[in-house]
């Protein structure tokens, strides 16, 4: 074996916070050879971001670490600033989540790989200029020559990633860090960076420490796996090793909460069911943003048609832009809808005003994405919970007290949390704070717009169970959002696939998965990746083999 | 493989640490409140200004609805008195008797008789400065509750609702934007000065929202795309509840840093307009007016000229502390606490 590219021994990460230091990351030991892909899995807070962001000194400043990380051999704990400077981008390059954030948006990508070059190396501009354009080619950007030249908003999601690699592999770095290159991407693009990134570790023979919660994504590209969790590294081995003979229970926890396709049991309605009338109508239904200043009219969904029945859940799949969440938001009246008729509970609000809408409100209910932003930061999630209650003059102190804490038992919350905000929750905790809110009215129906996108695996299983339990004691009908197949999977009925605000194929979700009729739909299923190193291989191949 | 079981129970300790600290739960406000305390320049300036505040508003003598109220300073602001000339340097009369060197001139800390000195017609300066105090911080609150409420409630509503309701406030604001305070200040001085200064500081409140509105408005105009906005229409709430309950507490921060950066720029306004004779008329006083009619004393006489303007700047600064606190208290981005660098070296 050749010597490592990086070794890290001992290495220790704590954060000072409120006059105590906290570990982050405890006592981490491994090494990574030039060709190597190693992950580090874990869930949000396990430490495994801190430990990534350690090795080249990028932590906020009210960190301290010991213990010795070695690239190439040098010491990095003990270098001075200047020295990690020049190792930064030359020896180890970074690739960060979320690629419109980490590019600077008022620059060029060519411009910013241009000066990642010149930074390390004493080359002209042209010189730089036509390395770049190798570079961006080398990612497989179309049109490299035209691409240099665009800004970032200019790159698709998946483009702008690809480019984000190219600057990172500019200076030909011997280590490159991946935190979790792929989670603001859709499946198929996710499938294509994985790809890339595979096909440049072959070629470029530099060494990979890849961040991510995806187990997926692990199996994809990973040749060794270290599981975090709580700062502490639980198990470490080959991913033929964690993957079929996990010892940690932990690592085992893992793995059996990643929801898989076609795994979940059988789910049909009954005859009664689908003879009732729908509880969500929606007949050649176009929704458009409508024109403001100089920007143009934009039609989101066009000539839309769905019906939910009582008791049902439908799941709607698509990528970003598909216009799944804009369908959501206008079946409970949040949009106006330009053409065609929606009816809820046999009520038609195509052109209800407001005032309308408030009966109507009674029967509907919406759990948002991003559980963050949808609990009003300044009060209480009692107030925020009972708040339906109250203004459908249903209940008022003493009654809605109960009922809250009704509700608060219900999502398996302790009663205690009444009085908590939103901040002082976990992000699964907030979240069943939302379904809480969304039945406080017992509604027929409810909206589910991404609600797992911002959870961890296994946080997102315990979630859809909850969300089952109840779907089976309150029996309402629910409208499921995610670009997620797998979760779809557990939870629905039916399943609408959507692509470019256009429905392309609805119907049982057997028949969806396993026999999906559009080549869109089977693209999607393709792309989802099964936490699985064999199976894995066997679908990218076939993947290629259909190019 | 390797495992260490010793760092494993170390860590799972220091978890049960983390997790009883986490159960005392803090609400907002006592983040809030426990951040501005650790503010040390606002909670100086807090200390300060009560001090102040209190001293100066009791130190004369009240007339409330025909009863006397008698304050701790032995003369008033209109009482004329003879003027002294011992020990007065240069031959200037009424010079200050407020003694700040103990030690030096060896007789020890005392008021005197005139601690700030007197003034031409041997009215007690210290008298005059307190009245002249009372009148500025009086201007200060009525501006700044004045000029919070409408900024606020134009800035919610147009932010709010947008689309030509936005469009129509928006340009009455650029419209008294363009029209500067000074001005607007001297009209209103010169034709109503002998309504008092009440009537002076309503006017100037008027106008004074322009710059708040625009914070508030562009604040609603992020805010009102937040999911919880759309969770509380849902739920059925009304627009009128969702601005009041759900989108103003959450932009509080804003109005309240922008409010008291008003009010240190209220006393200003006062002092300037005084200044050029258009704020507060004779026999009233006020700082400005003091610093104003004393200007041509600087050379011979300096303490007409000091302790005025000792007070303004004591006043606006004290009140741009605690805006600055506030507005580091308020937002949750700001790191507090001991910061560390190069660490590793000081391990070592």
């Amino acid at each position: 074996m050749s010597e490592p590219i990086l070794q890290v021994r001992d290495f220790t990460v704590e954060f000072w916070v409120d006059g105590v230091w906290y570990p982050a990351a405890v006592s981490m030991n491994f090494d990574l050879v030039a060709g190597k892909t190693l992950a580090i899995v874990g869930e949000s807070g396990s430490g495994k971001s801190t430990t990534a962001m350690g090795l080249m000194h990028l932590l906020a400043p009210n960190s301290r670490s010991s213990g010795s990380v070695k690239i190439n051999g040098k010491e990095m704990l003990e270098a001075t600033p200047k020295e990690l400077q020049a190792s930064r981008g030359r020896e180890v390059a970074y690739i960060f989540q979320e690629p419109m954030t980490a590019l600077n948006p008022v620059y060029t990508i060519g411009f910013q790989i241009v000066e990642t070059l010149r930074t390390h190396f004493p080359i002209s501009i042209k010189e730089a200029r036509e390395r770049a354009i190798e570079l961006i080619k080398m990612v497989e950007i179309p049109n490299p020559e035209l691409s240099i030249d665009k800004y970032p908003h200019q790159l698709s999601g998946g483009q702008r990633q690809r480019a984000m690699i190219a600057q990172a592999l500019a200076c030909d770095p011997a280590l490159l860090v991946a935190d979790e290159p792929t989670t603001a991407l859709d499946v198929t693009i996710q499938a294509e960076i994985l790809d890339l990134m595979r096909a440049l570790r072959t070629k470029l023979n530099s060494a990979i420490l890849l961040i991510t919660h995806d187990m997926g994504v692990v199996a994809d590209l990973a040749d060794d796996i270290l599981v975090m969790k709580d700062g502490l590294a639980v198990e470490k081995g080959t991913a033929d090793e964690i993957f079929n003979r996990p010892s940690h229970p932990y690592t085992k926890e893992l793995l059996a909460a990643v929801p898989k396709l076609g795994s979940s049991r059988k789910r049909k309605l009954s005859e009664a069911q689908t003879k009732a009338q729908p509880v969500m109508k929606m007949e050649n239904v176009t929704i458009a943003y409508p024109k403001r200043g100089r920007v143009p009219e934009f039609v989101a969904v066009k000539d839309f048609s769905l019906e939910i029945f009582p008791g049902e859940i439908v799941g709607l799949v698509g990528e970003s832009g598909s216009g799944k969440t804009t369908v959501g938001r206008a079946a409970i009246g949040l949009l106006p809808i330009k053409e065609g008729r929606l009816e809820i509970v046999g009520k038609d609000i195509t052109r209800a005003s407001q005032k309308e809408l408030f009966p109507i409100r009674r029967h509907t209910g919406i759990v948002f994405q991003d559980p963050a932003s949808s609990l009003n930061p300044r009060l209480p999630i009692g107030e925020s919970i009972g708040e339906p209650i109250l203004l459908a003059n249903l209940a008022k102190g003493d009654a809605l007290n109960k009922k809250v804490e009704d509700l608060l038992e219900q999502v398996e919350l302790p009663r205690s949390y009444r009085n908590r905000f939103p901040h002082e929750l976990s992000g699964g905790q907030r979240q069943r704070v939302g379904i809480a809110r969304a039945l406080a009215l017992t509604p027929d129906l409810l909206i589910a717009d991404e609600p797992t996108s911002a959870l961890d695996v296994s946080v997102q299983a315990r979630f859809l169970d909850l969300l089952l339990d109840l779907q089976d004691k309150l029996k309402f009908a629910c409208l499921f959002i995610s670009h997620d197949l797998a979760v779809v999977d557990i939870l629905a009925h039916r399943i609408a696939v959507m692509q470019d605000g256009r429905l392309v194929e609805v119907g049982e979700r057997d028949s969806i998965l396993k026999h999906a009729k559009d080549p869109y739909t089977q693209r999607l299923i393709a792309a989802v990746p099964v936490p699985n190193p064999e199976e894995q291989r066997k679908r990218r191949e076939a993947r290629l083999a259909a190019k | 493989m390797k495992f260490r079981k010793n760092s494993e129970s170390a860590v799972a300790s220091d978890e049960r640490m983390i997790e009883s600290r986490d159960t005392v739960g803090l609400t907002q406000g006592q983040i809030i409140r426990k951040r501005f305390r650790q503010h040390r320049a606002a909670m100086v300036s807090v200390f300060t200004l009560t001090v102040l505040f209190i001293g100066v508003f009791t130190a004369l003598d009240w007339r409330l609805l025909g009863i006397e109220i008698p304050g701790w300073w032995r003369y008033n602001h209109t009482d004329i008195l003879e003027l002294q000339f011992e020990n007065c340097p240069g031959g200037s009369v009424g010079c200050p008797t407020i003694d700040l060197l103990p030690f030096i001139d060896g007789d020890g800390l005392g008021w005197g008789d005139f601690p700030f000195g007197q003034d031409d017609i041997g009215r007690d300066y210290f008298s005059l400065v307190m009245r002249g105090a009372q009148r500025s911080i009086f201007v200060m609150i009525i501006i700044g509750a004045l000029a919070a409420t409408i900024g606020t409630v134009i800035g919610a509503i147009s932010g709010y609702f947008r689309g030509w309701i936005d469009a129509i406030l928006m340009r009455i604001t650029d419209f008294i934007i363009t029209i500067p305070s000074i001005i607007i200040g001297s009209v209103v001085g010169y034709h109503f000065g002998n309504l008092g200064v009440a009537f002076l500081a309503f006017y100037l409140g008027l106008f004074a929202w322009t710059g708040l509105s625009r914070l508030v408005r562009g604040e609603f105009l992020t805010l009102r795309e937040r999911e919880f906005v759309d969770a509380a229409r849902v739920a059925g709430a009304s627009n009128r509840r969702i601005i009041f309950k759900h989108i103003l507490p959450n932009a509080i921060g804003v109005i309240i840093v922008s409010v008291t950066l008003l009010m240190a720029g209220a006393i200003l306004l006062e002092s300037a307009l005084s200044y050029l004779g258009f704020g507060v008329i004779p026999p009233d006083v006020s700082l400005g007016l003091l610093i104003s009619t004393y200007q041509e004393s600087f050379s011979t006489r300096p303490w007409l000229f000091w302790y005025p303007g000792i007070f303004i700047i004591v006043i606006a600064l004290c009140v741009n502390f605690i805006g600055d606190g506030l507005r580091d208290a308020f937002d949750p981005r700001q790191r507090r606490g001991k910061v560390f660098r190069s660490n590793n070296r000081e391990k070592k």
